[in-house]
């Protein structure tokens, strides 16, 4: 940006409306510079320009509004647009939804600034994720690998246990024969306290908070700082990744209250709404975060992004889930019904999707890196839970009696696959190798003609005869 | 005279610059002290109102704009295949050689390398004709594309004065200098530049007959596409768009094809960047990437780029169509490109139609959609070349209604819907054959007929009219079970099913599978028909349906598609021969007539 007038420019208030306010008498602000909004009793906050020119801007406070007044308030423009600063002394800390000290240490020492909103990671430059993770979730190492450079969220909702799940992943995750952890960096957007510290608890407990960088900003705190802290979290998280090349995994919860604010936001300003009151922005706004995950080409570290979301009344087909869906690799579905039947994990697998497994897969295994039956076991499992849906849909209408020997099989398996497959505890950490012993147990309760998405070689090597004709 | 003037206003991409008096609609200016790139979209008084193509952060009212008296154009000439794009044709390579790992701002990057020699072979000498479209001469741009030099569109009817011999030349050289009717000279180059918003002209429009092979069993055997027709995919997330685009792009019997990453994700180019070079075109036999272009324009790089990026697209691919090649341009996705021009439309306080979409959104789709087609190019020598356009749409909620998909549908020929359901049920590609369409059925059919199977029409009619009495059928099933069925609509269920499996699935992750020839296509669908007509026959002689559903020869023939290479055609020819003598053990040899 240009250096230009700014800097200490202390300008009038026209007009506060909502998150808004507007600032007359501004010659030259910068579209997107930073401004301190200074109240009558000298407190400041921070705010940011959104619209400048005609001498006003328009700028939005991100720790809000309330108490400030048209007579009291000025506004100094800084100059700049929103930065952190940035050094591996980060690790370990505990900050605010704007990346304020929260743990009663001083200000971290920045090595470098860097704006918050980042750059667009060239196309060109990125390398493809090919990494397993293994999570040792088995639902998830199984049917959904998780890839290092993969951005893949958990659609939750209200009352589901997403972030037990995302929990254990960060607690557990590692890739095979690397044995190298990962940092952690946590952003909590609109979270409750209980849930925060949850988070933080489990990390302290793994030993993992030495490697763990946490922003809160929690459901009593201000709602448009809400736009800021997933940004905050990822600049600190590339920092790690491509300057001190660690492999970091970001979990973001909950992209619902970020897109509240958003709206909030776009209300105030008077924009033209797109579905349910969102913005038309919604999708390229959730991509300047969502995109902030991956790999680059000779450069050691990389992103992985976690990013949790509660659809409203569990709808998949709200503009957030439904916009997210369009932009992460896939996303971790969890379903009322399983979790009302008590399953953990209750991932609803016929709705989830992991969109990096398959190339990933293909190129691990041609390399020796993985079994070569991972995919094909997984996409049968998939088909067979698929087609057992479909069974107990029937026979709840015509009754088990309607059904033929082969449709019961199926049956069968969806309880085996639900109760063995899928359940699996809070502290139990399977390997790839456990995953797919149990994957294949389960799938041996079909007949092997059922088996059309395996190949005959791996049928043999790995089919459990004496099952199907239990 | 080109304007000059300074930046007034600034909202996100949208900038307001007065003092522009002399500034054209769609004309280029520079923004703000870094260059930034920009495009006049609308113009009240001295005020011009512009989109810029970067990032605006930072930027401040007061700062210079200035024109460049230039639409937004690209450069069009030997070096652009196998290279990767942004929206506003600079190479990303050379983007990040300057900037690094990250897209930053103020980059310059010249189009097309403007100083690499190229081996030029003339076709014109002095005193021959030339006019828009001519061939001047051929360069060897790639293994696989004899690059055919072009005389810019607009050159009125002249005469060659002086024509370079062949050698070593770059673009920028002249090769022929022309004179026109009225004396006016031209000097011609191995490239031109052409402002993508504006179709290039070409001498006839010609019907698509020819069929598009994509080697996707259930879109060339049941919605094919034709070589210059329209054609889009919509689709929830997650119902394999870009899976589906990824293989159209990859196995499309085209000799260019373009691949535009409009507001989608970062790693799908890359996946593209990292398979391509190493996936072997099966009519050519070398690396796709020879023949591909891609251009980037992901999800979290600045929309207004997005919005020119399908028009960059689209005029490349008009180019090599006047070489007289055929191009298949896909677009991933239309959708946000449409989100695009909603933003602009938003900042310019424009009044909205349906959603927030400007109420030109139609005229948009439309104007692009009609840029595809079969077309005898301009100039001389005759010759004949193609655009295929294919749009991924991502429609909210997975919900057809919505503008863009509805609008969309009523430009284009081809439907290939994605079906969230299937997705869900791992059936990929999750191409519903109930709601799909295409247009192209009865002009292709002729190809098919002439070139693979003469029956091809009647097997393709017999094969779908199977699928589509099973989707009756279904609706019973789902309230009375389908024990309620007598055995021949059993039977229809179970070869649907095995219709489904073993033809409509196809894995585009598996060697065997991912490109299927036309020849082995009509193989398995003649199979399968032929196994029902056989199981009607043995159901009909007393042979119980139990013992048809446990008939050994189903498992092979369902693992046909990637068990049986596409060059191991007596395999499948073998397995019919199976089934065939199945069936006779199964029902007993007297009661069954052997079919050729």
């Amino acid at each position: 940006m240009s250096k230009a007038p700014s800097g200490l420019e202390y300008s009038k208030v026209a007009e506060i409306k909502g998150p808004l306010i507007v600032v007359d008498g501004v010659e030259k602000a910068a579209f997107d510079e930073l401004v301190e909004i200074e109240d009558d009793t000298g407190e400041r906050r921070l705010a940011s320009v959104l619209e400048t020119g005609f001498g006003r801007a328009v700028v939005q406070v991100f720790e809000g509004t309330s108490g400030l007044s048209v007579s009291g308030t000025r506004a100094k423009f800084l100059g700049r647009t929103m930065e952190l600063p940035v050094s591996d002394q980060l690790l370990g800390r505990v900050f605010d939804g704007l990346g304020r000290p929260l743990d009663g240490l001083p200000d971290p020492v920045g090595r470098e600034f860097r704006d918050v909103n980042g750059f667009p990671i060239n196309p060109e430059r990125r390398e493809y994720p090919t990494d397993l993770i293994q999570t040792g979730v088995s639902v998830i190492d199984g049917m959904l690998t998780l890839v290092r450079g993969q951005k893949l969220p958990i659609f939750s909702g209200a009352g589901m246990p997403h972030n037990k799940l995302a929990a254990q992943i960060a607690r557990q995750s590692t890739v095979v024969g690397e044995g190298e952890e990962f940092a952690v960096v946590f952003a909590a957007i609109g979270v409750q306290n209980g849930e925060a510290s949850f988070f933080r608890r489990t990390l302290e407990e793994s030993g993992a908070i030495r490697r763990s960088i946490l922003y809160l900003n929690l459901a009593d705190d201000p709602a448009i700082e809400r736009i800021i802290t997933p940004r905050v979290a990822l600049t600190a998280a590339e920092y790690l990744a491509y300057e001190l090349g660690t492999h970091v995994l970001v979990i973001i919860t909950d992209m619902t209250n970020y897109s509240e604010a958003l709206r909030e936001i776009s209300a105030a300003r008077e924009e033209v709404p797109g579905r349910k009151g969102f913005p038309g922005y919604l999708y390229t706004d959730l991509a300047t975060i969502y995109e902030r995950a991956g790999r680059i080409k000779q450069k050691k570290g990389s992103i992985t992004q976690m990013p949790i979301l509660s659809m409203p009344s569990d709808d998949v087909t709200h503009p957030i889930p439904d916009l997210t869906g369009y932009i992460t690799e896939g996303q971790i579905f969890l379903g009322r019904e399983l979790f009302r039947k008590g399953i953990y994990p209750p991932v609803y697998v016929l709705s989830s999707l992991s969109r990096l497994m398959g190339p990933a897969l293909g190129y691990v295994i041609k390399q020796g890196k993985a079994r070569a039956d991972h995919q094909m076991a997984g996409n049968q499992l998939y088909n067979a839970y698929a087609r057992a849906q479909e069974l107990r849909a029937l026979a709840e209408i015509v009754g088990k009696s309607g059904l033929t020997s082969s449709d019961l099989k199926y049956l069968k398996f969806g309880d085996e696959f639900e109760q063995r497959y899928l359940k699996q505890g809070y502290d139990e950490n399977r390997t790839f190798d456990e995953t797919l012993r149990i994957g294949w147990d389960v799938l041996s309760i079909l007949p092997e003609s059922e088996l059309t998405n395996i190949k005959e070689e791996f049928i043999q090597k790995y089919y459990v005869k004496t099952r199907s004709s239990d | 005279m080109v304007s000059k003037g300074k930046i007034e206003w600034i909202s996100g991409p949208a900038v307001k610059a007065s003092g522009m008096a002399a500034g054209k609609m769609y004309e280029v200016v520079q923004v703000g002290e870094e260059k930034l790139i920009g495009e006049i979209i609308k113009l009240t008084g001295d005020i011009a109102f512009v989109q810029v193509y970067e990032p605006t952060s930072g930027l401040r009212p007061g700062e210079p704009v200035t024109g460049t008296g230039q639409p937004l154009s690209v450069s069009l000439g030997p070096g652009m295949t196998g290279t990767i794009y942004d929206g506003l044709q600079r190479p990303l390579e050379v983007i990040a050689k300057k900037a690094g790992s990250f897209i930053t701002r103020g980059v310059t990057a010249d189009q097309i390398p403007f100083d690499k020699k190229w081996e030029f072979v003339p076709a014109l000498k002095k005193g021959d004709g030339v006019e828009g479209g001519t061939i001047l001469g051929d360069v060897q741009e790639t293994a696989l594309i004899d690059h055919k030099i072009l005389a810019p569109p607009n050159l009125p009817k002249s005469t060659v004065r002086e024509a370079a011999k062949g050698g070593k030349y770059d673009v920028q050289e002249n090769v022929v200098m022309a004179e026109d009717k009225s004396g006016k000279k031209h000097e011609l180059k191995l490239f031109h530049r052409w402002p993508v918003r504006i179709a290039r002209p070409n001498k006839e429009r010609l019907d698509p007959e020819l069929p598009l092979m994509t080697g996707q069993r259930v879109l060339d055997t049941f919605f094919p596409m034709a070589k210059g027709g329209t054609g889009a995919i919509p689709g929830g997330f997650g119902t394999g768009k870009t899976v589906t685009l990824h293989s159209v792009a990859k196995w499309a019997d085209a000799k260019v094809v373009f691949h535009i990453g409009c507001g989608e994700r970062g790693n799908e180019m890359t996946e593209v960047l990292t398979e391509f070079p190493e996936l072997i075109d099966p009519q050519s036999g070398r690396p796709l990437m020879e023949r591909t272009i891609l251009i980037a324009n992901v999800s979290n790089m600045p929309v207004a780029a997005r919005e020119a990026s399908i028009y960059t697209g689209v005029t490349m691919a008009e180019y090599y169509r006047d070489m007289g090649y055929d191009t298949v341009l896909v677009a991933d996705s239309t959708s946000r490109w449409a989100e695009a021009l909603r933003e602009i439309s938003g900042r310019l306080e424009e009044m909205p139609a349906e959603e927030g979409y400007p109420s030109y959104l139609a005229s948009r789709l439309a104007e692009f959609y009609e840029r595809a087609g079969r077309v005898a190019a301009q100039g001389t020598p005759e010759r004949f070349g193609s655009v295929t356009l294919v749009g991924a749409v991502s429609p909210a909620g997975a919900d057809f209604t919505e503008p863009v998909t509805s609008q969309t549908i009523r430009f284009v020929r081809t439907f290939w819907a994605l079906d969230t359901r299937l997705a869900y049920s791992r059936h990929y590609p999750a191409i519903n054959w109930m709601t799909s369409y295409s247009g192209y059925i009865e002009s292709v059919s002729n190809w098919w007929s002439a070139n693979v199977a003469k029956d091809w029409a009647r097997t393709r009619a017999d094969a779908y009219s199977i699928l589509q009495r099973e989707d009756a059928l279904k609706e019973i099933v789902r309230l009375l079970g389908p024990e309620a069925l007598p055995d021949e609509e059993k039977l229809i269920l179970e070869v649907a099913r095995m219709i489904q499996i073993g033809f409509l699935q196809q894995n585009a992750y598996d060697d065997t599978d991912a490109y299927c020839s036309p020849e082995k296509q009509v193989k398995m669908m003649k199979m399968f028909v032929a196994f029902h007509e056989e199981a009607l026959k043995a159901l009909k002689s007393g042979t119980t349906l139990a013992r048809i559903r446990s008939m050994q020869v189903i498992s092979k023939m369902l693992r046909s598609k990637f068990a049986i290479k596409n060059e191991e055609m007596d395999k499948m020819d073998a397995l019919v021969k199976e089934m065939m003598d199945e069936f006779k053990t199964i029902s007993g040899v007297q009661e069954v007539k052997v079919v050729e």
